[in-house]
């Protein structure tokens, strides 16, 4: 944090606009002050508090990988006051940024390992940022998997970067969508995630797995994984809750003694098996 | 610092008060207003009230006001512009006429704006305070301050603890560093400590519960019917978070006027429907009762578990406010 | 009183209702809404002047409807506003059971919402003198001082939203100040929020406000928020009419007809 003062946001010039999906656009953001660049620091899995100064600030993963040094990237869909608002910005305006809060995706202990990514929809985000960071330092890693899935194939986000990562050796990609989903032209799997899953069977042995999704897509998926043999501490997703401050002050995020924004995003299956039933 | 000490005879301490009015210092006293007894920034002795067991509201918007900008801006098209609030200037506060339990609740609200994150602006007011609290002679079957750690000559979170003894003269115990230069400023006004004890003057609080008993069960009550059974006339307002002296939940709004605006830091409550309501439409806690929960699990296990700082003082005040009477000693002592 | 207990019994033994909302004894002196499931549990009902909630706002509440049928004690103020919400098509007759209590607590049972309707004819809102004489003294003011006195009179109020709460007339599931798109009201308690609040709800009130004092009881900071609804509901009067709830005349400000006079909303 450059400000003492803890509610002031980083202010970011819009370099980039993507549009990902129907409703869903990409923001490459740089800092305004060349300092503030130099010294930002984060790791895969923290999120931040992106706003139109005037309007509100809105929760987003930060979606760009560490590894990239100049820059930060968010991805969010159009669904509220705030968002609405982000969607009516153009490349060049200024945007505020907080951040990064919330803990981190442990890749360090990840090394040596396989690793399985599985996301549905518009959580293909929070995992971008960890998957890129898991590609940039790819020889610390052994099978890297990633099973993708979108309602439709509009839906899909971050389409170029599949193919880049479906045309990569070294990297196993399976997109899928939604029975009634598909395009004529659709090459991809068709079912939802959990199916997939299952069809693709991953081994367990020496693999850590990372789930985003829905709540409906990680209620299946779960299950699967346990039958494919994942224990509960190789098995990392991140939660959501409504924020508004992203340092545990607010007192809206917790789930039971938990603050989302503190002791998470990111949690094991272990950890949330003994979080109560509020998110 | 080893506390110290002193007498203040009744005339003395309307002096205290006028010396600290001629200073320039904003005070925050007790006034009787129709119904309510609420904290006013009074400027003459007369305007204090000494008929209350607690004020209706708490003290702490000497420290965490109910809209703080936390800073301002000019926008275009080209430039933002941000002025930090924090660096403005603060006023200097006395609190007169706090109780031991809205001075104790100073230590988890002021726990919950310094852990992790520090928030400069609660600690810039914080600075600028100086508590002086007297001890209650009386209560009523609301209060229970004695079940949560605190008691009605608690020191903890004053600067001075003013008790009245049977003379009609205070005892005046200095806790901290604020409190002795608030005597040294005004020494002609401070005697020789009294012979007359302070516990004699001290109203009795029933001890209803054991809070460590408390905190224990509710680690295993988190699926139980009393929330539902407890809230069911709860009408999903925020007033037992707004009076509560600990209460901090906040919401953050922006406001503007055309290319001007502030970003505000304004209470919010877990009460209200809407507190953890996502865009999406989901709600983890839609039920009232879930809300109810999240308010006795928050102050009672949470905060202890977490922070080590008690989350509720035993005021009573909620219970006080609350329209339908949904009263928090009832509900932690039927569990 | 016991009329009442007896009668409250007998519809939760005979499964008429699933659930009797009522008075029992509170904290210190008060009273508070209880929810009865058991006929055994019908004598914890009291009715006495320390009676002052309205517990028709338990009767819109999704979480209360869960419940059951209910059937609810109601003194005159609860009457009024469950004919109220009946003839803003909230309560179904066949919905609830009235159990009407006078002052001295005697039982009044009410067959059809017509009923409660003709009960109340002689019952009539009367907004008693001393706040007519408060009100005068503020709409005596000019407009600045008028202005300048609200601002200090809601100076304490902390958008508990309490007010809200407790009136039977605010049951919309989305409030206008829950929108933030657009946020037509700040959720900020500055005074220009808290004015935007109050005058807001006085105004929704407009015509509908059966000046049971509930929101004035309710506020934690005793702000006299129902003199503006009372205000309100003397200009209604004023220029409308006299007004109550009632299923036979439509609500004076809400309803519109073809025939009306005014000519821009044809």
């Amino acid at each position: 944090m450059s400000n003492p003062n803890i509610y002031i946001p980083y202010l970011m010039r819009i370099e980039k606009i993507i549009l990902e999906a129907p409703g869903v656009k990409t923001f490459r953001l740089k800092f305004e002050n060349e300092q503030e660049a130099d010294e930002f620091n984060f790791k895969a899995g923290q999120f931040g508090e992106y706003s139109i100064v005037g309007v509100g600030e809105s929760t987003f993963c930060i979606a760009s990988s560490p590894t990239r040094k100049g820059y930060i990237e968010c991805t969010f869909r159009q669904t509220g006051r705030v968002t609405n608002a982000l969607a009516s910005a153009e490349e060049g305006d200024v945007i505020g940024f907080r951040g990064p809060y919330g803990n981190t995706f442990p890749i360090d202990e990840w090394k040596g390992k396989n690793l399985l990514f599985i996301a549905g929809g518009i959580a293909l985000p929070p995992m971008r940022c960890v998957i890129w960071n898991a590609l940039d330092l790819r020889e610390n890693f052994k099978d890297i998997t990633i099973i993708y899935g979108a309602r439709t194939v509009a839906d899909l986000v971050y389409k170029h970067e599949l193919e880049e990562w479906g045309n990569r050796p070294d990297v196993k990609l399976i997109t899928t969508v939604d029975p009634g989903g598909e395009t004529p032209d659709w090459k991809g799997e068709v079912g939802f995630v959990p199916s997939v899953l299952e069809k693709a069977a991953p081994s367990a042995e020496n693999t850590i797995a990372i789930v985003c999704g829905p709540p409906i897509m990680i209620k299946f998926t779960f299950p699967v994984l346990e039958k494919l043999g994942f224990t509960d501490e190789n098995i990392y997703t991140t939660l959501e809750n409504r924020m508004k401050c992203g340092f545990g002050k607010c007192g809206r995020c917790n789930v039971g003694e938990k603050y989302v924004c503190l002791d998470g995003p990111v949690f094991t299956n272990v950890q949330l098996k003994e979080l109560p039933a509020e998110y | 610092m080893q506390t110290e000490n002193y007498t203040i005879r009744k005339a003395s301490l309307e002096k205290l008060f006028n010396n600290l009015v001629e200073k320039g210092k904003t005070v925050y006293a007790p006034k009787a207003k129709g119904k309510v007894v609420l904290f006013e920034n009074v400027e003459r002795f007369d305007e204090i009230t000494e008929d209350y067991i607690v004020t209706t509201n708490s003290a702490k918007s000497v420290v965490f006001p109910r809209v703080e900008e936390v800073f301002s801006y000019k926008k275009t098209k080209e430039k933002t512009e941000i002025s930090d609030a924090s660096a403005n200037s603060f006023p200097d506060v006395v609190l007169w006429g706090s109780r031991p339990c809205d001075a104790a609740a100073f230590i988890p609200l002021t726990n919950t704006f310094n852990r992790d994150y520090t928030d400069i602006i609660y600690n810039k007011r914080f600075e600028k305070i100086l508590i002086l609290t007297f001890s209650c002679s009386k209560c009523d079957e609301y209060c229970f301050c004695t079940s949560v750690n605190s008691g009605t000559g608690n020191t903890a979170g004053s600067d001075i603890l003013f008790t009245k003894l049977s003379t009609g003269d205070f005892l005046a115990e200095v806790i901290t560093e604020k409190g002795k230069l608030l005597v040294e400023e005004n020494s002609s006004l401070f005697e020789a400590k009294p012979a007359e004890s302070k516990e004699q003057n001290l109203a009795n609080v029933k001890t209803y519960f054991n809070h460590e008993e408390v905190q224990s069960k509710l680690q295993n009550l988190f699926e139980n019917p009393v929330w539902d059974e407890k809230s069911r006339a709860c009408l999903g307002c925020g007033s037992c978070a707004f009076v509560c002296p600990v209460c901090s939940c906040f919401d953050i709004q922006d406001e503007s006027h055309g290319g001007n605006g502030s970003r505000l830091r304004c209470w919010d409550s877990c009460g209200f429907s809407l507190f953890t309501l996502h865009t999406s439409g989901h709600n983890p806690r839609e039920t009232q009762g879930a809300r109810w929960r999240q308010r006795i699990l928050h102050k009672f296990l949470y905060m202890p578990d977490q922070s080590k700082v008690a989350g509720c003082v035993g005021c009573g005040r909620c219970s006080r406010a609350c329209p339908a009477d949904i009263n928090i000693l009832d509900t932690v002592t039927s569990l | 009183m016991n009329e009442l207990i007896k009668k409250a019994a007998e519809l939760l033994e005979s499964n008429v209702v699933q659930i009797v909302i009522g008075y029992g004894k509170g904290s210190a002196e008060r009273t508070r809404t209880i929810f009865i499931t058991e006929a055994s549990g019908c004598d914890q009902l009291i009715f006495d002047s320390r009676c002052i909630q309205n517990l028709a706002v338990y009767l819109t509440k999704a979480e209360i409807k869960k419940l059951g049928k209910p059937a609810i004690v109601a003194p005159v103020p609860v009457l009024r506003s469950i004919l109220q919400l009946a003839s803003e098509n909230q309560l179904t007759e066949d919905g609830l059971v009235v159990l009407g209590v006078t002052p001295e607590s005697t039982l009044i049972e009410f067959e059809s919402f017509a009923a409660i309707e003709t009960y109340l004819a002689s019952h009539k809102i009367e907004i008693d003198e001393k706040y007519q004489k408060i009100i005068e003294g503020i709409k005596s003011m000019p407009v600045e001082e008028r202005f300048a006195y609200w601002v200090k009179e809601l100076e304490p109020c902390f958008k508990c939203y309490a007010c809200r709460a407790a009136c039977p007339l605010c049951y919309c599931t989305r409030c206008t100040v829950e929108n933030n798109q657009p946020q037509w009201i700040k959720s900020a308690s500055h005074p220009l929020g808290n004015l935007e609040w109050h005058v807001m709800r006085a105004m929704h009130h407009a015509g509908r406000c059966t000046d049971c004092d509930a929101c004035y009881e309710a506020c934690p900071m005793g702000i006299p928020i129902h003199l503006l609804t009372k205000s309100m509901l003397q200009d209604v009067t004023e220029n409308f009419g006299p007004y109550g709830p009632s299923l036979n005349k439509d609500n004076t400000l809400s309803s519109f007809k073809p025939e009306d006079k005014e000519s821009f909303i044809k």
